[in-house]
């Protein structure tokens, strides 16, 4: 394996860009998590599939977008459903659920739309949906490091204003602090980190990258910090076992990734209740 | 005579339909410790919130330490201790050092890192609670009664000049409120922190606080606790809405 990845570029961009990915999504992950937002991100990887699918017609139509990188458009797409879904918040103060369910369908309508538009990408398409071991260029690893480096400055800056909106809004603005300014660029960087991480585990599968490796360090972690600490370990090792699985089987990363974490969780779980047993026994 | 550092003059609110605050006025010193009175749903915690800038008011002016509310930029100064119900998520896994700690965001300010001796701050404030031994635990494994002291802490870190807290002592046992309210005179008196209290507790605070607003909507009453005390039936029952037996 590690030879393939010095001969095959295309091996490189996967694997760095999942190795990266395994740190910025569950990391981001975590404050989607505990401020309740996973449908939202959810929501949100259906709206940037319409900015591929969308891209993807355009570049099969018109001839001076035949090499337009689709995760351009997506990206401008998941901003835009960020933002969008922020105005629908405040508009239906007492349903902001209600936001989820519009955008998405809204997403997936266009989706649908566009991939019935231009027929023929298939093939493109599942990769988009599901994850690729293949198909990441090295154009797409750049965007996923300088999508890296946004949020870490993200982070590093406002990391203490972070934890105070999550762990108690109404605080965070009772003390003053600029709680919607943040929030808004937060949903930009979710966005981002959306975007970011479709190539590896697919559209349908980004919200698990964000959400199943903090699930399963809520159960052993404590305090916040090390619930971020283990996030990332068990976000970067389903990340690693999911691609070599993927590339060595001939399957969809998403998939492998998303199983691996599963199991990740399952394990984590059952260990856990092993361990209080064994505990209370021996008391 | 000490400065006034909270004045509401004529001050309205409603939620979109319901009128809940009518023409309000009323200030507070450096020093007092004032508790506000009034049965279920007549305004005391919206008050609150439009004192610490939640809420917008309909009409009126607000002033905090002599600024108008829209322009003050010292919201550190003001420690705010909600009401239990509407609260944090308590699955959030963070340490109790951790939410403690996160009381000084606004104070460190913007772009800047915690202070090295945060950890020591922390100390302090825990103590100030008698809650030391409990920074490593995790909030949720608290009850609510040592939750509530975790806030106060996080409150008390940032050396706020007010103190404002919305139903404090629900959640925490009998025995406990006593040494609560004692805990709340020794930062009044002795750190000379301003309090505002919302409470229902009127039997156990009443020796110990120095002024009394009784909120139904408007103001009833506002004064010093000794006026209180001789307020007649009639005010009472208007305030209530019903008749209510005087207590005292
Ligand atoms: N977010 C809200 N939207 C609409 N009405 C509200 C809201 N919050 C409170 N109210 C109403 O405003 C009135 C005052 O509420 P509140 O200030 O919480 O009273 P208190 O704290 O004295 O019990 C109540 O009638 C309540 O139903
Ligand atoms: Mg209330």
């Amino acid at each position: 394996m590690i030879e393939a990845i010095l001969q095959y570029e295309f091996l490189q961009n996967a694997f760095f860009s999942g190795l990266i990915i395994g740190v910025i999504a569950p990391l981001l992950g975590v404050f989607i998590v505990v401020r309740r937002m996973s449908l939202i991100a959810d929501a949100l990887s259906h709206v940037t599939l319409a900015g591929i699918a969308g891209s993807l017609y355009l570049s099969q139509t018109f001839t001076m977008f035949s090499l337009l990188n689709p995760i351009y458009l997506g990206i401008v797409a998941s901003v835009s459903g960020s933002i969008l879904i922020e105005r629908l918040r405040t508009l239906y103060k007492h349903y902001e659920e209600l936001a989820i369910p519009i955008i998405m369908s809204g997403g997936i309508g266009l989706s649908a739309i566009f991939i019935s538009l231009a027929s023929g990408f298939n093939t493109d398409i599942m990769s988009y949906l599901f994850g690729s071991v293949s198909a990441v260029s090295r154009q797409d690893l750049w965007v996923v490091v300088a999508i890296a480096f946004v949020v870490f400055l993200f982070l590093f800056t406002f990391f203490k204003e972070m934890f105070v909106l999550s762990f108690d809004e109404e605080f965070a603005k009772a003390s003053g602090l600029p709680a919607k300014s943040i929030h808004l660029l937060f949903m930009v960087v979710v966005a981002l980190v959306i975007a970011a991480s479709m190539r590896i585990v697919g559209i349908l599968l980004v919200s698990s990258l964000i959400t199943l490796p903090v699930a399963a360090s809520m159960r052993v972690a404590k305090g916040f910090k090390q619930t971020i600490l283990f996030s990332i370990l068990f976000g970067e090792a389903a990340v690693l076992i999911g691609l070599v699985s993927a590339f060595y089987l001939n399957l969809a990363p998403g998939g492998t990734i998303v199983v691996t974490s599963i199991v990740i969780l399952l394990i984590v779980i059952l260990g856990k209740k092993l361990a209080l047993k064994i505990k209370a026994e021996r008391v | 005579m000490s400065k006034t550092i909270i004045e509401m003059k004529n001050v309205s609110f409603q939620y979109e339909y319901t009128q809940v605050l009518n023409n309000i006025s009323f200030k507070v010193n450096e020093g007092d410790f004032l508790a506000i009175l009034g049965p279920n749903g007549s305004g005391k915690s919206t008050l609150l919130k439009i004192l610490l800038g939640l809420l917008k008011p309909l009409a009126g002016e607000i002033k905090l330490f002599g600024q108008p509310n829209d322009t003050f930029r010292h919201r550190e100064w003001i420690g705010y201790v909600s009401q239990k119900s509407n609260a944090f998520n308590s699955g959030f896994p963070a340490t109790v050092e951790e939410v403690v700690k996160s009381g000084l965001a606004k104070k460190v300010g913007l772009f800047k890192r915690m202070p090295n001796d945060a950890a020591k701050q922390v100390q302090d404030a825990l103590k100030a609670v008698g809650m030391e031994s409990f920074r490593g635990k995790n909030i949720g494994e608290l009850s609510g009664g040592q939750q509530q002291r975790v806030f106060i802490a996080r409150a008390l870190i940032a050396k706020p000049k007010v103190l404002v807290l919305d139903e404090p002592t629900v959640g925490i046992d009998h025995e406990n409120v006593q040494s609560f309210y004692d805990m709340l005179v020794s930062l009044n008196k002795e750190q000379n922190i301003t309090i505002i209290l919302v409470t229902h507790d009127v039997d156990t605070v009443s020796n110990r606080i120095s002024h009394v607003a009784c909120l139904n909507q408007t103001i009833h009453f506002h004064g010093y606790k000794q006026e209180f005390d001789e307020i007649s039936q009639e005010q009472l029952d208007k305030w209530q809405g019903h008749a209510v037996r005087k207590i005292h």
